[in-house]
Order: structure tokens, then sequence, then C-alpha cells
């Protein structure tokens, strides 16, 4: 998808400059290197100096941590305020992007009546894993939900979504949310740097792909005042994540769907 | 010929008004819930699909079991049913319009649809469904118009409309395996995730459809000079009986897999369909008057006598209609999302707006076949 859409710039770009600087340089006599030049740069992917990057990321969430911070909320908080997300206290019309669930229902197929209790009652923060092979983006028909080929993002384009929820049909995790009226009356306090959505499209976690650009960590990961969300690059070996996957005992959700999904939980 | 369409007597324009009432009532709550969104329906994050998906689903079959009397007809030259099949690919052609209103109503945002045509992605089931289906409709516009057309100059068909006819039949079957697989091919539902999927919505389709041919010629019968005579009719309910059983027995298999291998995943939705929940039911009266209405249906149609007597054989039709619709229009999409697949129990019930713009959408597509049957008779003289 990344690539359909550089085209697409490229070709704005072109005609743009085609408008605006064809006919001056025509009458100048220039050839046309000119403006294919120039439209490259236009179209170079924008570098931000400081970005941070990676070429797969992932999140580790450490469950014991997160138990030793008790009736924590600040990572739903952070991350919900961050992007806009309402709050309409009903659950028929809930949008949430992580949130808690106990091990049952996070990793559930693993429960059983004698696990220690420290497991059975630990809860743990769910959200979008950011799946290798993402049944979603298989299912979407208009390639509105896609996966960024560069560092593993699975992304939204709120503005091609269609609305038809086939990627909520399809997704093993139940981390897509609908928004079924107009979430903006119900946002208490509006981020002007985020954009908020439209009713009838499909939104989830980003992984904060906003926030990497400008050099930040996720939402969340920097609200976690226990260290619990560690985030990073799972193909570099030195990475934090790698490291603490090697250390300890991880779990993914669901493995047996096969999307590979790139949240792991330590217990 | 559509002009035919155009005229009519006081029972044809009272009906015609019936159906754009409903149509108007539907119309009035679907610019409500183009205003206010989807949350006027009874669909949430948990049941994200609902009633407008199953009667997509549903009607799918419908219009695929005009194959039933194409087939016969004009692959096998059978020659009974050259009264009927004209009726059946106008069935298809209203079924698939009302198949695409209710995908329209069921968007989140109905004006981006075009975005599916616009940025094709293959490895999508949606695409290709949205594809089959518009075929389907083109094909049995161009057969039903063609060879209507002939009909009315009493002449015979150009050659080059044989291939399309035949074209249409695979392609009949298409559109439901398609959408079949807009369910089969999700890991994360179980409850859909079965080879048979496909297998049995053609089984139940084949039953559906042919039942309802059969109550609409023998309304026509009643309402209309036009008799399609007795030996089509019970042509027609041997296919039903066949598609009945088999559809039956497929349903059988499922439920054998599911509560022998006793794998939770695939069991809890049965046991959600068949016995409830976690105290949650909605659906069991529903799953157990489709089951009793399937089976009586069924003896009926196996046993000759009953199956030749056109009071019984009409009562089989009606009931194993109702206990299609309740599996495949009702039970089968909604018992997908329950339990979640974070093994949560959380119901559906569609509300009354949903119902409004669901009946319209049905008025839509009566009305759609009403003018066609219109046109069909009056060509054919048999009003």
């Amino acid at each position: 998808m990344s690539v359909e859409r550089r085209k697409f710039l490229k070709m704005a770009g072109l005609t743009a400059l085609g408008l605006a600087g064809g006919a001056p340089a025509k009458v100048l006599g220039q050839d046309n290197a000119f403006a294919d030049t120039a439209a490259e740069a236009v179209v170079k992917p924008i570098e931000r100096s400081g970005a941070l990057t990676a070429k797969r990321w992932a999140m580790v969430i450490d469950v014991r941590k997160c138990q030793e911070a008790g009736e924590c909320t600040k990572c739903f908080d952070a991350c919900h305020l961050t992007h806009n997300v309402p709050d309409f206290d009903n659950p028929k019309d809930e949008v949430k992007w992580i949130w808690k669930e106990s091990f049952e229902h996070a990793l559930g197929d693993q429960d059983h009546e004698y696990l220690n209790d420290a497991v059975k009652h630990a809860h743990m923060p769910v959200l979008c894993n950011h799946c290798d092979d993402p049944a979603c983006v298989k299912v979407c028909p208009t390639g509105a939900t896609f996966k960024r080929e560069e560092d593993g993002l699975v992304m939204i384009d709120w503005h091609r979504c269609i609305g038809c929820r086939y990627c909520m049909a399809a997704c093993p995790y139940g981390s897509r949310s609908f928004n079924w009226r107009d979430p903006r009356p119900f946002i208490e306090d509006i981020q002007p740097d985020f954009p908020t959505r439209s009713r009838g499209v499909v939104e989830k976690c980003t992984f904060c792909d906003e926030r990497l650009a400008r050099g930040q960590l996720p939402a969340c990961v920097e609200a976690c005042e226990a260290g619990a969300l560690v985030f990073g690059d799972l193909e570099d070996p030195e990475s934090e994540v790698r490291k603490l996957l090697a250390e300890r005992f991880s779990m993914r959700r669901k493995p047996g769907s096969g999307t590979q999904p790139e949240v792991y939980y330590l217990l | 010929m559509i002009e035919h369409a155009l005229k009519g007597d006081k029972r044809y324009w009272s009906w015609v008004a019936t159906l754009l009432a409903v149509m108007g009532i539907g119309f009035f709550f679907y610019l409500r819930q183009y205003n206010e969104g989807l949350t006027v329906t009874g669909l949430s994050r948990d049941v994200s699909w609902g009633f407008y998906i199953a009667q997509f689903t549903f009607m799918v079959g419908v219009a695929a079991s005009a194959v039933m009397v194409v087939l016969p007809y004009y692959l096998h030259n059978f020659k009974e049913f050259g009264k009927i099949t004209i009726l059946g690919e106008f069935v298809a052609i209203g079924s698939v319009v009302v198949c695409m209103t209710f995908i329209f109503v069921d968007m989140g945002q109905p004006f981006r649809i075009i975005n599916v045509f616009l940025y094709p992605s293959p490895q999508s089931m949606m695409f290709w469904d949205a594809v089959a289906l518009s075929g389907y409709l083109v094909l049995n516009f161009v057969i039903s118009h063609i060879t209507l057309g002939a009909e009315r100059k009493g002449i015979a068909p150009p050659k080059w409309i044989k291939p399309v006819i035949i074209l249409s039949i695979p392609w009949a079957v298409s559109i439901h395996t398609v959408t079949a697989f807009l369910y089969a091919g999700l890991a994360a539902r179980p409850f859909w995730m079965t080879a048979i999927l496909a297998p049995r919505f053609l089984a139940s389709a084949f039953s559906a459809g042919p039942a309802l041919l059969i109550l609409v010629c023998l309304l026509l019968r009643k309402l209309t000079k036009f008799n399609v005579g007795k030996e089509p009719i019970q042509k027609v309910a041997i296919i039903v009986t066949y598609a009945l059983a088999i559809n039956i027995f497929f349903v059988l298999m499922e439920v054998f897999t599911a509560v022998y291998a006793n794998m939770p995943e695939h069991l809890s939705h049965f046991q959600y369909l068949f016995v409830g929940l976690h105290g949650h039911g909605n659906l069991v009266p529903w799953m157990w008057t489709s089951t009793v209405f399937g089976l009586v249906a069924l003896g009926l149609l196996i046993v000759p006598k009953t199956r030749r007597n056109e009071t019984t054989l009409v009562m089989a039709c009606i009931l194993l209609f109702i206990s299609l619709w309740i599996d495949k229009g009702l039970c089968l999409i909604i018992a997908g999302f329950v339990p979640n697949p974070l093994h949560y129990v959380v119901e559906y019930v569609p509300t009354l707006p949903e119902l409004a713009i669901s009946a319209a959408v049905y008025a839509m597509g009566l009305l759609v076949v009403t003018g066609l049957y219109k046109v069909a008779l009056s060509v054919r003289k048999q009003l």
C-alpha cells in the first residue's frame, strides 16, 4: 500500500508541478528533466531528524511488573487522551485501543482450574498485536487497513475505510473498534495534533506511528511508570525487547490463529 | 417491454402502493441511521455484523437458487420448466438487488463503497463477492431480457445467448460459494471456519429458493391466469426435497464434529444456539423452531402422498422456508460472534430501525420482482 501511496504522491506532485511550473518552463525553453528532479525531491520520504525507526516494531509486556502497580490505568488514559478516543460510557458504542483483561480472557486457551493465583488473577493490557500476518489486512476490501512494510505497523486509512467491519470479524483479538456514532462530542479533551475520526470507520491502536516519527516512544510505554511496557525492534538482537524475550518465558495471544502477533507477554 | 409494469388494475396498484409505503417508512429510518450512525442498530463492538448481513447471506442463496430451474431447462432441455425459468431468473434479479442494498445499508460510510472497485483487493473475499454479485445481476438481466424479448416477438432467441446462459450456471454456484468464503476463511471465528460451509450454503439455498418459487407459482395461479401446471411444481418439489435432506445431513455433520471432538472454541457456539451459554440464550427458541420446522417439512416432502397434495406441499414449503431463514438469516451470522474471541458472551437483538430498514429493503426487492413478473405475464397475455 505504501508503494501505491508513494506513486500517488508522485503523480500528484508531477501534476501540481505541471500545472504550476510547466508553462514557465516551456517559455524558458527548459526540458522536462527539471520538473522530474523537482518531483523526486517532493516525494522523498520525510526523514525527520530523530525519528525512531525499526525493522519490526514489537512490544513486550511484563505482566508481573504490571501487577505490582496495582489498579493502575496510566497507559490506557495516556493512549486514549493522545488519540482522541471517545468515552461513550456504554459497552455498545465503546471504542478502545488498549484496555485491561484477565488471564482467562487475554490468554484464555491456557487457563485452568489450578492455575496459581498470581497468574489467575493477573490483569494485563491488551491492544492491537500488529501481527506479522494480519488477518484484518487480508480481508480488507479496499486496502484501507494495511501493513507498513518498513517497520511492520498495521495501520488504517480513515479516509478510505468504508466501514464494512470485515476486519473486526477477522481479528482474533477483538482489537478493533467501530465508530457507531459521531465520536467528537464524547471526547473530553480534544488533542489538536491528532485527528479525530468520523462515524462509520474502524479504528485501533497504531503503535503511535505519529509519535515514533517525532522520536517519541508510544504514549502507553511512556506513561507506564512501572516499566512494564517495553517497546523496541524485534530484528535488533541488542534491543531491550529481544533481551527480555531471551531471558524470560513469554506468551502470545492465540498463536494458533497463524497471525504471528508482535505483542509478547512475560509471565 | 417495461411499459407493461406501468399499467395495471386496482389490485396491482394497491399492492405497489403498500410496498412503496413500507419502503417509505424504512427510508425514514435509514435517514436516521445515516445521520446518527449505525448506533441506531443493535450492533456492538462484540457483535459487529447482524441482521443486515444475515439477510444478505440468506438472499444470496435465494438468488443462486434460480440455477435449479435454469440448469434442467437449458442444459437438459427439460421442457416442463419452460414457463417457470423466467420466474426463477426474475426472483434472482430481485434477490441480488436486495443483497446489494443490504450491504449498502450495513456500511459505515456507504458513499465510499466505490472504493471496493477503485482499490481492488483480490486477497479480500468481499472484493470477489462484489464482483460475483454484480456479474450475476448483469447475467440474469441480459438473459431474461433477451429470452423474453424473443418470446414477445415470437422468434427464437439469438444464438449468442446460449453460452451466456451456460455461464450463468457456474456463476450462480460461485456467488454463494464466495459468500460462504467470506465467513469460512476467518480463523478468528471457529463457528464459520468449516469446509462444509459453502456446500451447506448451497444445499440450504437450493431448498429454500425453489420452495419460494413453488409458493410464488401457486400464488400466481390464484391471482392470475398464469398456470404453471401440476408436473413442474412436483418436479421442483423433488429438487426441494433432496436439497433439504442434504442440508439437514450437512448440519448434523457439523453438530457431530463439534460435539464429538469437544473443542471448546467450536462447541461453544453450538451450545449458545441450542442450549444457551453462561445464562444467555436469546436464540435458543429460534434454533429449536428452525429444527422442528425443518424436520416436519422434510417428513411432509419425503412421503409421496403429502408431497403430491398441494395443501401439504404448501405447508412444507412455508415451514422449510421459515426454518432455513432462521438458520441462515438469523442464527448463523449472530452465533459466529457469540461468544466473542475473548470468550465473552455479548448478545445482540436487532432494533426497530434495523427491522424497519430491512423490511423496506425486502419491499424494494418485492417491487422489482412484481414489476418484472407483470412484464413477463403481460408479454405472455396471461394476466
